[in-house]
């Protein structure tokens, strides 16, 4: 089944020169958010084709590369010197926003610091990743994404436009769903899927694309994606049922 | 007072109340009343459902006589050193600011049907539309002779999280090498079916991890229990000669507990326990009898599509007191059956559309740091009753990175489900 949304996207080009990197120290106290910037030792260039490897632990939500559209996750071109929270088109948490109205801007230094402890860097964001704990993991990781957010850097602040996907989801996205049903079924969503979009070790799926959400369901349906949990939530629902929900979710705003 | 339909209720309320002569209490209250007993996982979630939904159209007061809430599930994960108290705590604050909820903390007795009132041991009375009683369990103390309620501060059952949870955690943790716990496990139905068996892992893995080599004897009632096969190939895996499971057709019947004596006797033996966890037969928590909404079996039974007492229209019974067909006694299953009713009760009071029920559970258990196992299903009205549509369980010789995915799914639910409950 081709879905359009696989991981392997096929990515190619050469490994991108040092880019200077920041720290960024990021301190949230009661709802007050302030940035530090400061010098930091450069990051140890690391082995980017392990990296692209070791990606594949975020191509589940994120993609990368020509053409790369927002998922779960914002796409990560021209991620380094992007502002945080700043992809057009993407949901993104109020404390990500926050992050990039208080000037925060990625840096290969402060991705690695990140995906350490994605919950304790920027408390309140939406990424389900509990975190990467070998710093040579993060140096390689960060190196691929250096080396492909410099080869596809056009697309940050580009609307992000949904692409082509399956038969079925077409299908149902010719379905006009109806949101108050889909809040009412919502109510089995979001016992684990948190309303506010906050993740806590289970994905946010609150603003998805309408087409990527059903794309989701259909590979749960299918075995494509395997939790025991989703698919015996969406083995039953209709196709009425899941355009409401889609319909639901991509209007929700996360908080 | 004529009977009203629900279809005529609503009609009447958008009308002009005073005029059709209706009860002083309507004339003075224009929004529809709900009145919600009960703040565990049922009740706190129909009330921040009826308040949110409601969009401010229907008056929601929860009665509960604590002003925290410790949730039942996880309290195992409190037990084997995983979490705090404080973090399976939680209050009542975010209902009440940022859903307009009215919180009584008092303890209510009884219901008076005829007058809508629900009737609080002060003395006082609160009036409503709709009610929705979530009381949980209460334990039959005397289904294990000699247990009492008072030997429970000797013995403690920790099946109602609280004190009675810190209790049982101090004596585990007093628990040293040579020592025996004995656990009494309860008969059906009852409240958490893995839950005597994760506490079983939770006690060894505490054990295990303090270095202490003590053993557990759990003698059940049951021939067979949930999760049965994961459990126990988890423990033989992880707790070598630390458990032994013994069923009916070995000790051949439970006749009674000494909590001074720390000995629980059966058909076969005597059994020691320098700690005697006893898990008593439970039913509907006592104010559902007092409202006479219990059947023979102790719990109340309702309409499935709805979660209505067949007994009386105007009250909805949900979690662990009504009897949910083949949905397992949990609190998913509680925040489950409270958003169907929380829509026919929508669906009475301000005519919202009311749509066909859907049912839903699934129960995490952890067995060892990182093995995590599931078993979880969907139910739909059936012939009167509430069926499982779908299920699926956890299996035995999964990969170590799929049961440590199920741990960690397990803490997102955690999250999902308290802040769907308490904002």
């Amino acid at each position: 089944m081709g879905t359009g949304y696989s991981s392997d996207r096929k990515i190619s080009g050469s490994l991108a020169g040092g880019i200077g990197s920041r720290a960024i120290a990021m301190v949230l106290a009661a709802g007050f958010l302030s940035v530090q910037a400061a010098m930091a030792t450069d990051l140890p260039e690391g082995d980017a084709s392990r990296g692209e490897k070791l990606f594949s632990a975020c191509a589940g939500c994120h993609q990368v590369g020509e053409g790369a559209q927002n998922k779960v996750g914002p796409h990560l071109d021209g991620l380094i010197g992007r502002t945080a929270g700043s992809v057009a088109g993407f949901k993104y948490s109020s404390a990500m926003r926050a992050a990039g109205e208080a000037g925060m801007t990625w840096t290969a230094a402060n991705i690695a610091e990140y995906l350490e402890k994605p919950r304790e860097f920027i408390p309140g964001n939406r990424m389900s990743y509990r975190g990467m704990p070998r710093a040579k993991d993060r140096a390689d990781l960060v190196s691929w994404l250096k080396q492909i957010s410099q080869e596809t850097p056009g697309q940050a602040g580009a609307t992000a436009e949904v692409v082509a996907a399956p038969g079925f989801a077409d299908v149902v996205m010719q379905i006009e769903g109806d949101p108050e049903y889909g809040e009412y079924l919502a109510g089995e969503c979001v016992t684990c899927h948190q309303a506010s979009g906050h993740a806590d070790g289970i994905p946010s799926i609150v603003g998805l694309p309408k087409k990527y959400f059903l794309t989701a369901l259909f590979e749960y349906k299918n075995n494509v994606r395997t939790n025991e949990v989703m698919k015996l939530r969406v083995q039953n629902l209709t196709n009425e049922e899941l355009a409401a929900l889609a319909a639901y979710f991509e209007n929700l705003e996360p908080q | 007072m004529t009977k009203l339909t629900r279809r005529q209720f609503g009609l009447l309320t958008g009308a002009s109340a005073a005029a059709l002569g209706f009860p002083a209490l309507l004339r003075a209250q224009t929004k529809p009343r709900v009145v919600i007993v009960g703040g565990g996982a049922g009740g706190a979630t129909a009330a921040r459902y009826l308040a949110k939904d409601g969009k401010g159209e229907i008056d929601v007061t929860l009665i509960d006589d604590s002003d925290k809430f410790t949730t039942c599930f996880f309290s195992n994960l409190y037990l084997g050193g995983y979490r705090d108290f404080d973090s399976i705590t939680h209050g009542y604050d975010r209902l009440q600011s940022d859903y307009g909820v009215t919180k009584l903390t008092g303890m209510a007795v009884s219901v008076d049907r005829a007058a809508k009132t629900v009737e609080m041991a002060d003395g006082t009375s609160v009036a409503y539309d709709r009610l929705i009683l979530s009381p949980g369990i209460d334990l039959i103390w005397d289904s294990v002779p000699g247990y009492s309620k008072e030997a429970a501060e000797i013995a403690p059952h920790a099946w109602q999280a609280g004190p009675q949870t810190q209790l049982l955690k101090d004596k585990l943790d007093a628990i040293t090498s040579g020592q025996q716990v004995v656990m009494v496990a309860p008969p059906n139905p009852y409240r958490c079916p893995p839950g005597p068996y994760e506490r079983v892992s939770m006690m060894a893995h505490l054990f295990k991890s303090k270095g202490v080599d003590a053993k557990i004897i759990v003698l059940d009632p049951k021939e067979k229990f949930s999760k049965q096969g994961l459990f126990m190939a988890g423990w033989e895996k992880y707790y070598p000669g630390m458990v032994e499971w013994i069923g009916p057709d070995v000790h051949g019947g439970i006749k009674g507990v000494d909590v001074n004596a720390g000995t629980v006797e059966t058909d076969l033996d005597t059994f020691n326990g320098d700690l005697l966890n006893i898990i008593p037969a439970q039913k509907a928590g006592e104010i559902a009898s007092a409202a006479g909404l219990t059947d023979d079996s102790g719990f109340c039974p309702i309409v499935a599509e709805s979660m209505r007492s067949t007994i009386d229209e105007n009250i909805f019974v949900i979690g662990d007191a009504s009897i949910a067909g083949a949905m397992p006694k949990s609190g998913f299953s509680a925040n489950s059956q409270a958003k169907v009713a929380v829509m026919n009760i929508r669906g009475d009071l301000t005519g919202s559309k009311v749509f066909p029920a859907k049912y839903s559970n699934t129960c995490w258990s952890l067995i060892e740091t990182d093995d995590g196992v599931k078993v979880g299903a969907q139910y739909a009205p059936q012939d009167g009753k509430i069926a499982s549509t779908s299920s699926f369980i956890s299996e035995n010789g999964e990969s170590e990175a799929v049961r440590k995915a199920t741990y960690e799914e397990s803490l997102g639910w955690y999250k999902g489900i308290t802040t769907d409950m308490f904002g």
